[in-house]
């Protein structure tokens, strides 16, 4: 392995991927969860956890995009183009559940609550849903020919291993929701939403179980690495490790610990993801040899260089005032005057 | 229809419809931090109201900004895919940078500006406010950025050829400061600011004629109609600075928008009239000397026409003249329209001009049709080119993406942006009839006290 900036842009791809997950992962699990109180006072306080957050989450998407296309503009080009009814579905689902959330409440009458809210949940689950079905399809390898075009169809994409990863991140981003729930409210709603850590919890630990036995029999690629140098087996032992702490922590009633456990799993899932699909970023399926990797498909040195400073200069800015943002609302939430 | 011509609907169609929230996000931000900023100055509790009742319409016009503006980002790579893979290693650094320096700080800080105003002191308030506009304008300076990269490219070189060919950074400085940047950049972000203090106007003036909250709409109206005028002007001299880097960089766009066959000296600008295509000629009224003045700063300085280019490169030039012509006539309107607002005003007799209000209620509309033709002459002035003078826009498109596709999408994409639009004038409306709350005459919370007291009492 390589120390170069080619690596280096691997990880940090990745760590934007992963720092959405964590962050709009909770507002899609929030949302996916919306529809099952009927209460509008809890629909209203579960929007209002995620409402001032939201946005600035999404911008996760927004710049691991960009930094795709940035440092390895060939992924960006043949991903997009090739998954484009996939992606434009997405689009259409983070619009509609991003627009819900600022017009719910705007307005008094039933039908209209009824509307937005069925359009954020719908929004929150079908994002979460393609977000997994793309990380599926380029686990399982995608057909690209000679000059580097995705060479598949948009129902290609639906096989049944990406629609199992599809199924499995909502579950994941499910639990993550409910548990970020759980730590943003209080009283019969707080009791709900830990219920509902627990029952999603047991969704999520169902899907993953079998998600690991499909990729080892069938997608044995994405487990070789892992194969080849034991030690890396560790990154596996800590996930188990977070998943099973959730309950434990939820027990002692600290439920911010539980929601850092439950950010662990993902990143721990997420660092798996990448140390096996090192060093390629789209696997050509069935032939191996168009496949996108991360010296055919990078920028040039230069522009991984520039594009390098300009993170280490904006990413400790993000991460510094996003931290006192959250400081900010941290504790329960309660709805006023500038609720949504 | 090709899949050519239906792509660059769908993103003209999108970006369109973008366009509407931005400037009126960067607009607003720059008026609440002068609203803030006086009542921490003057501690006028109207102008916290001023405050409080313009930041609702600012979260309004920001959810659907953020939600219509990744749609861009994508369609880079769903559309345009080969020239994604060209410009990657250039273009795709201002993206970046984009959602780094600006998209964060802008979201990231509204949450106080929204959902603040009872946790954070009047100061961290004031400055939360002045990040989200802060963000707000770094987001047009990165896109201008990658866009004027597009018009005037600079600082790259091209590297192998026939498929692999790519542009690759040579300069990230020159780059960023490509010939055209600075100039569109200032007039990108004048055009913003009128948006924002048209809508203020606009609004303001509805609720004088409707002889509601007549106090809070004095001091709206007021600055409104001020921030109005200097930024209007303000925009005409910056489009002078643009007219003349058009000459310079693109002189067949800057014939286009002129509908100048003929290199001409002592060139006229036409005031109102149309091209005639078929003829090569401009019918109408037109002021002499005035183009060869815009073009050159000198009154007799020849312009090039369009003859002077192969008309293989010629942008389309009626809908460019028409473009270019409806967004100066527009600024001049807006112009004459603050001054007489700020005369009556003046003169206290404003309300009596019930004429003039309507005008005013109405004038919201002039700056976003403005900024809207602006980009439409920018960009199809562009054409027939994606990257000016090195890649023709239908080498740029998606080799996977098939026509029926796209209309698909375009028919979808149609669909929902009219629902939201729809939805968004509803709910304007909704906010603007419920008017401004009189309970935020009175300050709460941490916001209730000057700062030393309230940390005092904790």
């Amino acid at each position: 392995m390589h120390y170069d900036l080619n690596t280096i842009w691997f990880v940090l791809v990745g760590v934007l991927f992963a720092g959405y997950a964590m962050l709009d992962g909770f507002d899609l699990g929030i949302g996916a969860l919306h529809l099952f109180t009927r209460d509008d006072t809890e629909r209203r306080l579960l929007m209002n956890s995620i409402g001032s957050v939201w946005d600035g989450n999404e911008v996760w998407l927004v710049t691991g995009g960009g930094a795709l296309f940035a440092t390895f503009p060939n992924v960006y080009a043949t991903v997009f183009s090739g998954f484009y009814l996939a992606f434009v579905l997405l689009l259409f689902a983070l619009i509609f559940r991003g627009v819900a959330i600022e017009f719910r409440s705007k307005r008094p009458e039933r039908w209209w609550r009824q509307m937005w809210d069925v359009s954020f949940s719908v929004g929150s689950i079908l994002s979460a849903l393609l977000i997994g079905i793309t990380m599926g399809n380029i686990a399982w390898g995608v057909p690209i020919d000679a000059n580097g075009e995705f060479a598949g169809t948009f129902l290609g994409l639906l096989k049944p291993y990406p629609l199992l990863l599809g199924l499995t991140t909502v579950a994941l981003f499910m639990m993550h929701g409910a548990i970020y729930g759980a730590m943003k409210t209080e009283g019969e709603l707080h009791d709900k939403l830990r219920r509902w850590s627990m029952n999603s919890i047991i969704f999520f630990v169902i899907c993953a179980a079998i998600l690991t036995m499909a990729t080892l029999l069938y997608v044995p690629r994405m487990a070789e690495r892992v194969k080849d140098h034991p030690w890396l087996f560790s990154i596996v032992l800590v996930n188990m490790l977070a998943i099973a702490n959730i309950p434990r922590e939820f027990y002692h009633g600290r439920d911010w610990r539980a929601f850092l456990s439950s950010c662990a799993t993902m990143i721990t899932l997420m660092a798996l993801f990448g140390v096996d699909q090192f060093p390629y970023l789209v696997f050509s399926q069935p032939n191996p040899e168009n496949s996108l990797t991360i010296y055919n498909a990078a920028s040039s040195q230069k522009t991984l260089g520039i594009t390098l400073i300009i993170a280490c200069i904006g990413v400790p800015l993000v991460i510094t005032y996003t931290a006192c943002i959250y400081w900010v609302f941290r504790g329960k939430v309660k709805l006023d005057r500038a609720s949504y | 229809m090709d899949v050519v011509t239906l792509a660059r609907i769908q993103f003209g169609a999108t970006i369109s419809f973008h366009y509407i929230y931005p400037p009126l996000s960067i607009g607003l931000g720059v008026m609440l931090v002068i609203m803030e900023g006086l009542w921490l100055k003057t501690q006028d509790p109207v102008y916290h109201q001023l405050a409080r009742f313009w930041t609702r319409v600012f979260a309004l016009t920001f959810a659907i900004g953020v939600a219509t503006g990744i749609v861009m980002e994508f369609e880079f790579g769903t559309n345009w895919a080969t020239y994604s893979r060209f410009v990657g290693d250039v273009f795709g650094s201002a993206l970046a940078a984009e959602g780094l320096f600006a998209f964060f700080l802008e979201s990231g800080f509204l949450a106080l500006l929204l959902f603040g105003w009872d946790k954070v002191g009047r100061k961290v308030h004031f400055f939360s406010t002045c990040m989200v506009c802060l963000g707000a304008h770094f987001s047009a300076v990165w896109i201008v950025i990658a866009n004027s990269w597009m018009q005037t490219p600079a600082g790259y070189h091209i590297v192998g050829d026939g498929l692999h060919a790519r542009a690759e950074v040579t300069d990230f400085w020159q780059v960023v400061f490509n010939p055209s940047t600075v100039e569109r950049l200032a007039h990108t972000i004048c055009g913003a600011w009128c948006a924002g203090a048209f809508l203020v106007v606009s609004v303001s003036a509805y609720y004088l004629l409707k002889g509601q909250h007549l106090d809070f709409a004095r001091k709206s109206i007021k600055l409104g109609l001020l921030v109005a005028l200097v930024v209007s002007l303000l925009q005409g001299a910056t489009g002078h600075i643009s007219g003349k880097g058009i000459a310079r960089n693109q002189p067949a766009k800057l014939a286009a928008f002129e509908g100048l066959y003929n290199t001409t000296s002592n060139a006229p600008l036409t005031l109102l009239g149309f091209v005639d295509e078929k003829n090569e000629r401009v019918v109408g009224i037109s002021l002499p000397y005035a183009l060869s003045f815009m073009a050159h700063n000198d009154f007799h300085a020849p312009v090039t026409g369009l003859n002077a280019f192969k008309q293989e490169d010629w942008p389309p030039v009626a809908p460019c003249f028409f473009f270019f012509h409806g967004m100066v006539g527009i600024g001049m309107t807006m112009i004459a329209v603050t001054m007489l607002g700020l005369w009556y005003f003046h003169r206290g007799s404003l309300t009596e001009h019930r004429w003039l209000l309507w005008i005013l209620v109405f004038s919201v509309l002039l700056p976003e049709i403005a900024n809207e033709l602006g980009w439409f002459a920018a960009e199809v002035g562009r054409q027939p080119w994606i990257v000016y003078g090195v890649m023709r826009t239908p080498e740029g498109l998606s080799e996977v993406v098939q026509a029926n596709v796209v209309l698909t999408s375009l028919i979808l994409f149609t669909f929902i942006y009219f629902l939201l639009f729809a939805v968004f004038i509803y709910l304007l409306n909704d906010k603007i009839q419920h008017g401004p709350h009189q309970d935020d005459l009175i300050p709460t919370g941490k916001l209730a006290l000057p700062e030393p007291l309230a940390r005092g009492q904790k």
